[in-house]
């Protein structure tokens, strides 16, 4: 069920704008001159073949990246060349393709050092973890537990992630994008390896995080049913090139798309 | 009063516990008479009991606590604002969801006003809900989440008495219609504003309390029954009161125990358990974080009284022994030591036998060592009294946990009798017996072996219909129970064989009694599931569930691959393993006199028996003729001989949706003991 709020996203203004970005490494173009963007509140899905050119693009988008030519423009501000731990300060946090959380740690503390970059008090402070240092901690704490309440991960709270199974860790790991705040959420392929009743849980999970908090998401996907069901925009990319921009519809009749990606077995 | 000096509860709320426990129930036993009902009980415990723990529910990782003076302001301001939504006399109100304590305020706050309510299984599917709903003419719907609501707006079309939803759960409702639907948080808020108006509106709830009577419908809970449409059990307030007074005198049950509620809330175990017994009793309820979250919660809590089907303390066996073939050598070779010394000694220390002194004290080691540690684990340190029922448990397991000095005990009840027909009094246990009738029940056994009893928690009737209440229940009160029993001559407890209607014979005159088979078959930690056949056949053959926990750990310690459950299901090692199980009951029912019985032919289903399918109930009892038919050619193949049988079956997912699952199953024939021919003669 979406939240009604999709349905003014068509007039909603731009979270992010990306014109005409390039990257290359050395002689391979992993994107030419794509643009498009993302508009507060939506759901914004990348498609495309494997090897079209999604995770590099997200990793343009948070910094990872630095694209040779093209503009890329965040809450209504250019952006220039920046890393990922300020693309993090700046309100963007992301999910992997593969799982990388702290195997070694609990899923709590996983959470928690979402949490990091909202911590105001310094080392020393934490490390002594008395007065402000402890009511930072708790204040902390507690939103991090509304976190795992709303994924519903309480019966894993103090497992040490590694010991999870898939799905979980899935979940784990966007709790800690979560721990973030962020105002736009990436995520790397959300239900890769994941069986029919796990998707379902994360597809629910996804559109809670946008309906609840407000988040704007943009994810790369495979699974079509998610994509269409879930998105609000699709882009799709094959060979680095932008080929389908519009509403899961028109994608899906989009002639080209068909082509590329959906018609074809690979 | 000695209880208004007890803290009042903060955080830490576990620490309150009285010491009054004696004058407490004096004043129970008395007070109970003039409350004979839920709201009049919780005014009267909100007295008695004010600062002391009534519910605690684990939110965000903390345990929250209600005492009960709160939760009497709590379910007053639901109540009030109910009303004023709507609700009137009689009006049935439907609790969907899982063990959370404004579920239970619901009920309370529905039968404060004279309303019904209707608990539900909250995994049931729309469908299921929608008949049931439709049949109980339910006006108001009070449910956990949006998961519940969304089920409810997909068939509230059909359903045009049903004119509110309330909701305990606000995340992911936000933008929904709020015509229909409310959020209990506002619907008390309604409630509080009219109780702080003034104008006699206190006064006027508390007259809608008073005019409550004992002989008044309570409740109605739907069974699922394993045969046919579900049945509305309407039991009156006497019937429950009186019942849980009488459980807790039989076993002194007093205020300071200690629950989890954690059973579906619309099974009479529950409904009794969680909500009659502390209601009168005056202990507390707490109610989980999640689901999952069960036994850890069970060990923060440290329960004292339990409740649970036979499953519950079976699944938490083989994960403990699929746990210890994964641990160190020492250990496992400690745990190995002590359970026999435990098997051997441990009941007897229990009943308080006589034991000599070196067992004593090997028994005291492995208490430090090993029972301790492990029941803290399973979180039953504080455990007082644990019952089981619903099923026959495997003798095996009741030892078990007994052998660790777990008071376990069996019990016998059903929904029409308010749970209480029989249990075993403390120092009477027997595996094989369910125990003697509980206080006020009086037992007989018809000429058919059929058990009846009569007993003050006996049901006023099922809702709508007349003809299947004067077909369970005689015009002198007497209730049929369907299950086949007999009065065991030495202890003088009640034994329950089978369901009357499942006792059968072969067609060389037999005996067969599927479910002791299959309860024997479902004893060993690989098998989950067990479905007997023989009732006018030649011989008897089996369809077996294999528990993915235990032979999929035995799988991955014998380098076994598989990659489905079927495919682990079908492995020729798997049936290898089973039929030495299989042989195993053979030759026990041999021993036992009931060599004719024994299993000749099994198979391995490909797929578990799910409740979702209809194969089994909600409550987890197989039904046994529909999976006949399910499964015909299977059954088929079982007596015509062959090798093997192809099986297509619909499977329903969790969402739903349906889809076929096909399968080659494999047939394997069983050795079994040769049957003396006086026994065929007897």
């Amino acid at each position: 069920m979406r939240a009604p709020s999709g349905r003014d996203i068509a007039a909603g203004e731009a979270l992010l704008a990306v014109e005409n970005v390039s990257l290359a490494f050395g002689g391979v173009k992993a994107i030419s001159d794509v643009s498009f963007d993302i508009r507060r509140g939506e759901i914004r899905a990348i498609i495309g073949p494997n090897g079209a050119g999604k995770t590099s693009l997200l990793n343009v988008i948070n910094g990872f990246y630095q694209p040779q030519r093209g503009r890329i423009t965040f809450k209504g501000r250019p952006r220039s060349a920046m890393r990922p731990y300020e693309a993090a300060l700046g309100g963007i946090a992301r999910t992997f393709q593969n799982v990388a959380l702290f195997k070694g740690m609990t899923a709590l503390d996983n959470i928690m050092a979402g949490r990091a970059l909202k911590m105001r008090r310094g080392f020393f402070w934490q490390l002594l973890w008395i007065g402000p240092a402890l009511a930072e901690e708790i204040e902390q704490r507690r939103r991090v537990e509304e976190i795992i309440d709303f994924l519903k991960i309480q019966h894993v709270r103090k497992i040490q992630v590694g010991k999870l199974p898939y799905g979980l860790q899935k979940r784990v790991e966007l709790g800690r994008a979560l721990a973030m705040e962020p105002d736009l959420l990436l995520l790397d392929e959300p239900m890769a390896g994941m069986n029919l009743e796990e998707k379902e849980d994360m597809s629910r999970f996804i559109l809670d995080v946008n309906a609840y908090y407000g988040t704007t998401i943009a994810l790369i996907e495979h699974d079509m049913g998610v994509v269409m069901d879930l998105s609000d925009r699709v882009l799709v990319l094959d060979h680095g090139v932008k080929i389908a921009d519009g509403v899961p519809a028109e994608v899906q009749s989009n002639q080209a798309v068909i082509d590329a990606y959906l018609g074809l077995s690979h | 009063m000695r209880d208004n000096n007890l803290p009042a509860n903060g955080g830490k709320g576990l620490a309150a516990r009285g010491t009054g426990r004696g004058e407490g129930r004096i004043a129970v036993a008395t007070e109970a008479v003039c409350a004979d009902t839920f709201p009049k009980l919780l005014m009267r415990n909100a007295r008695l009991f004010a600062g002391r723990p009534a519910y605690r529910h684990k939110d965000l990782g903390i345990w929250q606590v209600w005492t009960w003076a709160q939760v009497l302001d709590e379910v007053r301001a639901f109540s009030v604002g109910l009303q004023e939504l709507g609700l009137a006399r009689n009006d049935k109100v439907a609790i969907i969801g899982s063990n959370r304590p404004r579920l239970y305020w619901a009920m309370c706050a529905a039968q404060a006003l004279g309303g019904v309510p209707v608990p539900i299984y909250a995994d049931s599917v729309a469908e299921e809900m929608a008949y049931i709903l439709d049949h109980a003419e339910v006006t108001i719907a009070v449910v956990e989440d949006q998961e519940q609501v969304d089920k409810l707006l997909s068939i509230v079309e059909r359903l045009p008495r049903l004119v509110l939803i309330v909701y305990d759960e606000p995340r992911g409702l936000r933008d929904y219609d709020h015509q229909r639907l409310k959020w209990i948080d506002d619907v008390q808020k309604v409630g509080r504003d009219r109780l702080s108006a003034g104008a006699g509106r206190l006064q006027r709830w508390e007259a809608a309390v008073a005019a409550g009577r004992g002989e008044d419908l309570a409740v109605m809970l739907y069974t699922s029954g394993t045969t046919g449409r579900p049945k509305g059990v309407m039991l009156t307030f006497d019937n429950l009161i009186v019942s849980a007074i009488n459980g807790n005198r039989f076993d002194s049950l007093g205020p300071d125990e200690e629950v989890v509620a954690y059973l579906p809330l619309a099974w009479v175990g529950d409904h009794v358990f969680s909500y009659a017994q502390p209601f009168t009793a005056g202990f507390c309820v707490n109610c989980p974080e999640s689901p999952e979250t069960v036994s850890e919660d069970r060990r923060e809590i440290g329960t004292t009284y339990a409740f649970a089907p036979p499953r519950i303390y079976e699944n938490l066996i083989t994960l403990t022994m699929v746990r210890m073939e994964d641990a160190g050598r020492f250990k496992r070779h400690m745990f190995h030591y002590f359970l026999a010394v435990a098997r051997r000694w441990g009941e007897k220390i229990l009943n308080r036998e006589k034991v000599p002194l070196h067992a004593r004290l090997l028994y005291w080691f492995g208490e430090r060592l090993m029972y301790g540690p492990l029941k803290n684990r399973l979180g039953v340190s504080r455990i007082r009294l644990a019952y089981t029922a619903g099923e026959a448990i495997g003798p095996e397991i009741f030892r078990f946990w007994r052998a660790l000095g777990v008071n376990l005990k069996q019990l016998y009840g059903q929904t029409e009798a308010s749970v209480y027909i029989t249990a075993q009094p403390d120092g009477e246990i027997y595996a094989d017996t369910v125990g003697r009738p509980n206080i006020g029940v009086d037992i007989k056994i018809d000429d058919n072996g059929e058990v009846l009893f009569k007993s003050p928690g006996v049901f006023a009737g099922y809702y709508k219909d007349p003809e299947k209440t004067a077909e369970t229940k005689t015009p002198d009160g007497w209730v049929h129970t369907g299950d086949a029993g007999l009065i065991d001559t030495k202890s003088g407890h009640l034994k329950i064989i089978d369901r009357a209607k499942d006792v059968g014979r072969l067609n060389d005159g037999s005996l067969l009694a599927p479910k002791y088979i299959e309860n024997k078959l479902k004893f060993y930690p690989n098998i989950r599931e067990a479905v007997v056949y023989g009732d006018k056949r030649d011989f008897v053959c089996a369809m077996l569930n294999i528990d993915l926990t235990a032979v999929g750990n035995w799988a991955e310690r014998n380098n076994i691959v598989y990659g489905s459950y079927q495919e682990l299901a079908g492995h020729p090692q798997v049936y290898d393993m089973l039929a030495e199980h299989v042989e195993e009951v053979n030759r026990s029912l041999a021993d036992e006199g009931m060599a004719g019985a024994q299993i000749r032919r099994f198979l391995v289903l490909h797929k578990e028996l799910d409740a979702d399918d209809g194969e089994i109930t909600r409550t987890q009892k197989v039904r046994r003729a529909f999976v006949a038919q399910r499964y015909a050619p299977l059954i088929a193949a079982l007596y015509g001989g062959a090798r093997e049988a192809d099986i297509s079956t619909e499977v329903t997912f969790e969402d739903g949706r349906k889809g076929m699952l096909s399968a080659r199953v494999k047939i394997r024939d069983v050795q079994t003991m040769p049957v003396p021919t006086m026994e065929k003669a007897a």
